[in-house]
């Protein structure tokens, strides 16, 4: 069958948006070793940016505060979010799809300026809290979705036969649904994670003084100047990222999938 | 999932009717117990804060930016005081409408730039042998998983006047007798950016709707003497339209509210609505404009969210015939 195999010219042009997805990032990792201040030529390997990125106080701060927003966040947003993704498998409530994924579809920055609006108004500080309640909003909606779309594929007779032998409905959630639901939970639990360390836009608009992320602070360091010490940091992060989705594939195969 | 008693098929005890309701009433306070916590955080900090917003574009700036109170009282006199002022002041000149449509001209130009770019990639991943898919799809994903703003910097690095790119181009330009370009703070600049930052919500979708196609169509197709365009024009092209809707979907409304990006990449020539509404509300502060601008952003993706809900139906229906 010829069409089963893709053709020459389908393979060049696949290949050709490969290379345009994969030589940027490639830049940003070579330049990290290269011993020029200018990110133009290659002139020697070298790991000061990497030396020197140890004793920047404030980066280390910010990826400090950025790994405890990411954590509560997506402690908050999995219970919250599991929840919303029962609910609405059950789809009593006519109302909570669209408040659940209605932050899913809004641009990121109005999310960001509306909770701005809020916090001000209200009077609620602008810091580490003010950011974990905004990535929570919007990493709600992500985790009912995963939720869902495993309770979607789940044989609805385990649980009646559960009930039928006797089991409470506590105890047929428990000991039926819950780990069936698992794989769908952790993938929310690990999507939450990833958006929220990963958030710079609505993190902009309700960080305040002294609770700065890591993509907040990457974004003032290039605001100033492009140094080969933003490539370190963007090459560690890759690198965390890298070992943390093949860590996420070994627990649970299907979730990349998602 | 309704739990009905045990037996409850058998003939009817005469106790059944009211245990039976007592079960339904319980599953019912169960279900809206569920929904309870993240309705009620959703409401608290979705819902609320748009709401404010939409009551903060009928009031006056405050006199040190935020928001004027709402209402004054004058001789014990209770008066509201709201305005259409900061909506009308949208229409006054052309500078804002002017660059919300050519924000929606970047965002049209990004969407079509990743379907021509997404669809051969799609395509290629969807005719590959089975046992590669799955590495060819995770090859498209992990550049989507390093930061956003590493992406950006890439690209500041390459279209940095010192790269290579631009010295090159300019050898070029300066050989063909023209004048040096720079291709730093320029539209090119951020559309390039935009095209990168969102191709792989293009092409997810456009392979998951690829790969369910059922190649016998093809074959048929080609059977009957159909040339190659033929097949994908007639048989591959429609098919696929669900997919490059999502993809569409997914890729222009954020690349509509981008601020980042022009930001970093796009100079004083490149910047977008994003980039105003940052504006109103970080450095200039009148937030009753800035709420204005960031209503009308939203009114334009909820219609495009229906769009192509709608779109997605009626193509999916088409397929079901």
């Amino acid at each position: 069958m010829a069409n089963k195999r893709p053709s020459k010219a389908l393979l060049s042009a696949g290949i050709l948006v490969y290379l345009f997805l994969y030589i940027p990032l490639a830049v940003v990792v070579i330049f990290s070793f290269n011993d020029s201040k200018l990110n133009a030529e290659w002139v020697g390997f070298t790991w000061k940016w990497y030396e020197k990125l140890i004793h920047n106080d404030s980066i280390l701060r910010a990826a400090g505060n950025s790994l405890i927003i990411a954590i509560i966040s997506a402690a908050m947003a999995t219970v919250l979010g599991t929840l919303a993704g029962l609910a609405i498998h059950r789809g009593r409530q006519k109302w909570l799809p669209a408040l659940v994924l209605g932050p899913i579809a809004m641009p990121d920055i109005l999310i960001g300026v509306s909770l701005l609006l809020m916090f001000i108004l209200l009077n609620v500080s602008l810091g580490m809290v003010s950011i974990i309640l905004a990535h929570v909003s919007f990493c709600i909606g992500f985790v009912a979705l995963a939720v869902q779309s495993r309770l979607a594929g789940m044989d609805q007779s385990l649980i009646e036969a559960a009930r039928d032998l006797g089991a409470s409905p506590w105890q047929s959630f428990r000991l039926i649904s819950l780990p069936l639901l698992m794989p769908g939970i952790i993938a929310g639990a690990m999507m939450a994670f990833t958006l929220s360390i990963d958030d710079f836009v609505i993190t902009f608009f309700t960080a305040g003084v002294g609770s700065s992320t890591l993509p907040l602070e990457i974004y003032s360091m290039v605001k100033i100047a492009v140094t080969p010490e933003v490539n370190a940091v963007s090459t560690l992060l890759m690198l965390v990222t890298l070992t943390l989705i093949t860590a996420l594939s070994k627990i649970s195969p299907t979730v990349l999938r998602q | 999932m309704r739990y009905r008693l045990p037996g409850a098929s058998t003939p009817a005890t005469w106790f059944h009717k009211p245990v039976q309701t007592l079960i339904n009433r319980a599953e019912r306070l169960r279900n809206n117990l569920m929904a309870l916590p993240p309705g009620l955080y959703l409401l608290l900090f979705f819902a609320a804060p748009s709401l404010m917003m939409l009551f903060a574009s009928f009031r006056y700036p405050g006199e040190y930016g935020g928001l004027a109170p709402w209402y004054y009282v004058e001789d014990e006199q209770f008066s509201l005081d709201f305005t259409l002022e900061n909506w009308l002041r949208l229409f006054e000149s052309s500078i804002y409408l002017g660059l919300l449509f050519k924000s929606l001209g970047y965002a049209l130009l990004t969407t079509l730039i990743c379907t021509l770019m997404a669809y051969p990639l799609a395509l290629m991943i969807a005719r590959s042998n089975k046992r590669f898919r799955d590495l060819l799809l995770l090859l498209v994903i992990l550049p989507f998983w390093s930061n956003f703003l590493v992406r950006i910097y890439a690209w500041m690095i390459i279209f940095s006047p010192q790269g290579a790119l631009t010295i090159g181009l300019n050898h070029v330009t300066a050989a063909l007798g023209i004048e040096p370009i720079s291709l730093m703070f320029s539209s090119t600049a951020v559309i390039t950016c935009l095209v990168y930052v969102h191709l792989p919500f293009m092409i997810l979708p456009l392979y998951a709707n690829l790969e369910k196609h059922d190649s016998r169509l093809l074959d048929a197709a080609q059977d009957l003497g159909a040339n190659r365009f033929q097949c994908f024009w007639l048989i591959t092209w429609p098919q696929s339209l669900p997919g490059i809707y999502a993809g569409a979907i997914l890729v222009f409304i954020p690349s509509l509210g981008i601020f980042a990006i022009p930001d970093l990449l796009g100079g004083t020539n490149g910047i977008m609505i994003g980039n105003v509404i940052k504006q109103q509300f970080v450095e200039s502060r009148d937030w009753p404009f800035g709420s204005v601008l960031s209503l009308v952003l939203t009114g334009i993706t909820l219609l495009l969210v229906l769009l192509a809900a709608k779109l997605g139906r009626t193509a999916g229906t088409d397929n079901g015939k």
